[in-house]
């Protein structure tokens, strides 16, 4: 009990220096951009702020007192959510933010499961010791690390949606407009995890217990299913947080192919109008999250293999 | 590495340098060139990859472009492997309050998803070649830096260096004859991989619309623009898109051959 408190502690205040370095780096790039930090606050020269509007900055930001005031007055709005007003869309930040997250979610969620399934299939099938095992083994290297996600969209789109007909190209809200963002999204990630989990299981497979299970004449899809499985999950699970945010990464690129609403479409939106509230807002709402997910990814491995913990 | 994968690689990387250094020589058209009477022509024998929207042969501006689209990646992986090799060596040989401090930065930008991290930076230094190179090498930079950071812990509890103390060698030179060039062979297989992924997060920005600006025949950004045609004319997209594919997938190749893994570091 007093270990887990004391790891609960430690992840906490692992996860508040990381968001107050992350913040002073905005902080700081604010303050680097050359001229009024007002005007950067609000787009930079080019959006031609009014005189109202860049003085409603310089009073929410505080742009008036001495820097280490304006440091702590930034600081603490922070720590009350309090993101600011997106200037672009003059409504809160954590507004537009709640607005699009849930679309986000279901696309990185659907696409992590579908990454996991067909990473699950792809390995078992890549493992036989025939030319198609090798040549699939292989394609999934290829797929996870050279083919990006907005060529792969495209090409769906040509095959799915122009010369089949069977999918629409742009996400129209149904459920098989989702099929293929959720694809694009999952294949990229299914091949890293493919590659993971082949070397796990193999090794699994080749291990006593399974000579044991086939000696008691266990099938190799029984053996699969009780002793492969939980070989093969747990080092991919070790790295759901880097699942996590490539998923956050890559749902930038498909929610743009698949002109899509979303998390990543308002973050590339603001970072295109130089919308720096707004970027704020979702860079350190991604940070969190990301070291929300692993702080869960920790626990269940605690609980799965406690003799594995580290000190 | 075999002899045929020693071959392979010499001339993936003898073409890749022809094609950035001297397109003109594969491809001896105008890539800018718009003749309107010839657009949207599918691929045939005359334009084998097809034309764009002004008329402009596909194949022509992939065999410029690679110059812009190269030149991103490798600089990109240079700046960020300078930025990790800086910090990962400061890191193993400082005191461990300084080790420790160093990590929780490196951590906290891990923390931040590698293309959000780069879309950060964009957005406060605008659009542009340069800026693509500086989001793409910082936002690689934490992983490389944990790497390096580890092998020269590694050396440093070697018996070599142990030799170099007793021989009462300073820490400069320890650093320059013995971590470094040690800590590097093995990132070499990495530095391949990576420049591989940094040609693919580059030609990402620019087909946001963050990186080379149009009418520059970069890969993303010549993506991007097909992409309003893509019900019309497949080619336009399919074929940068392919040649990324190529570029990428002939990297991840070579750097396995070296030894390297493509993992989540």
């Amino acid at each position: 009990m007093m270990g887990t408190l004391r790891w609960l502690g430690r992840r906490l205040g692992g996860a508040l220096v990381v968001l107050w370095l992350v913040a002073t780096a905005i902080f700081l790039g604010i303050r680097l951009i050359p001229g009024d930090p007002a005007e950067a606050i609000m787009g930079g020269p080019g959006s031609q702020a009014s005189a109202e509007a860049l003085a409603a900055a310089r009073a929410e930001y505080g742009l008036d007192l001495p820097l280490p005031g304006q440091y702590l007055m930034f600081l603490g709005k922070l720590v009350r959510l309090d993101f600011g007003t997106s200037y672009s869309l003059k409504d809160p930040v954590l507004t537009v933010m709640g607005e699009v997250l849930p679309s986000t979610l279901v696309l990185a969620l659907l696409g992590l499961v579908l990454a996991w399934v067909l990473a699950l299939v792809f390995a078992a099938l890549s493992l036989r010791a025939n030319r198609f095992g090798e040549l699939l083994g292989n394609m999934v290297e290829i797929v996870a690390a050279a083919v990006p996600h907005f060529w792969l969209g495209a090409v769906l789109i040509m095959v799915f949606s122009t010369m089949l007909g069977w999918l629409p190209a742009v996400d129209n809200g149904s459920a098989a407009g989702l099929l293929l963002p959720v694809l694009t999204l999952a294949l990229p990630l299914a091949g890293f995890l493919t590659q993971l989990m082949r070397d796990s299981l193999a090794s699994a497979f080749s291990s006593q217990f399974a000579l044991a299970a086939r000696a008691r004449g266990a099938s190799r899809l029984q053996l699969f299913w009780r002793h492969g499985l939980r070989h093969a999950a747990l080092p991919a699970l070790s790295l759901t947080g880097w699942a996590f945010s490539s998923l956050l990464s890559g749902a930038v690129v498909v929610e743009a192919v698949f002109a899509r609403p979303g998390l990543g479409r308002a973050l590339l939106s603001a970072v295109l109008s130089r919308d720096i509230p707004m970027v704020t807002g979702i860079a350190l709402f991604s940070a969190a999250s990301y070291m929300v997910v692993m702080a869960v990814t920790e626990a269940v491995e605690r609980l799965i293999n406690p003799a594995g913990v580290r000190a | 590495m075999s002899r045929l994968a020693k071959l392979g690689t010499g001339v993936f990387l003898v073409l890749l340098v022809v094609l950035a250094l001297f397109p003109q020589w594969l491809a001896p058209g105008d890539p800018l060139a718009v003749n309107p009477a010839e657009a949207f022509q599918a691929p045939n024998l005359h334009h084998v990859m097809g034309t764009d929207e002004s008329g402009r042969d596909v194949l022509t501006r992939i065999v410029h472009g690679a110059r812009d689209s190269l030149f991103i990646g490798v600089a990109a992986t240079a700046l960020g492997m300078g930025i990790a090799v800086l910090l990962g060596t400061a890191a193993a040989l400082s005191p461990r309050w300084l080790d420790e401090a160093i990590l929780r930065v490196l951590e906290a930008l891990y923390a931040i998803p590698s293309l959000l991290m780069a879309l950060l930076i964009i957005a406060f230094t605008g659009p542009g070649v340069g800026p693509a190179i500086v989001a793409v090498g910082l936002s690689t930079a934490p992983g490389y830096a944990r790497l390096v950071r580890s092998q020269i812990r590694t050396l440093k509890a070697s018996e070599m260096l142990e030799a170099a103390t007793v021989l009462g060698r300073g820490t400069l030179a320890k650093v320059r004859n013995h971590l470094l060039p040690n800590a590097l062979r093995p990132l070499l297989a990495l530095i391949t991989l990576g420049v591989g992924q940094a040609v693919i997060w580059a030609s990402a920005l620019s087909f946001l619309g963050l990186g080379t600006p149009p009418p520059a025949p970069e890969w993303g950004a010549m993506l991007a623009a097909g992409r309003t045609y893509l019900h019309l004319a497949w080619w336009l997209s399919f074929f940068p898109g392919l040649a990324i594919v190529v570029v990428a997938a002939g990297a991840t190749m070579i750097g396995r051959a070296l030894g390297g893994k493509v993992n989540a570091a």
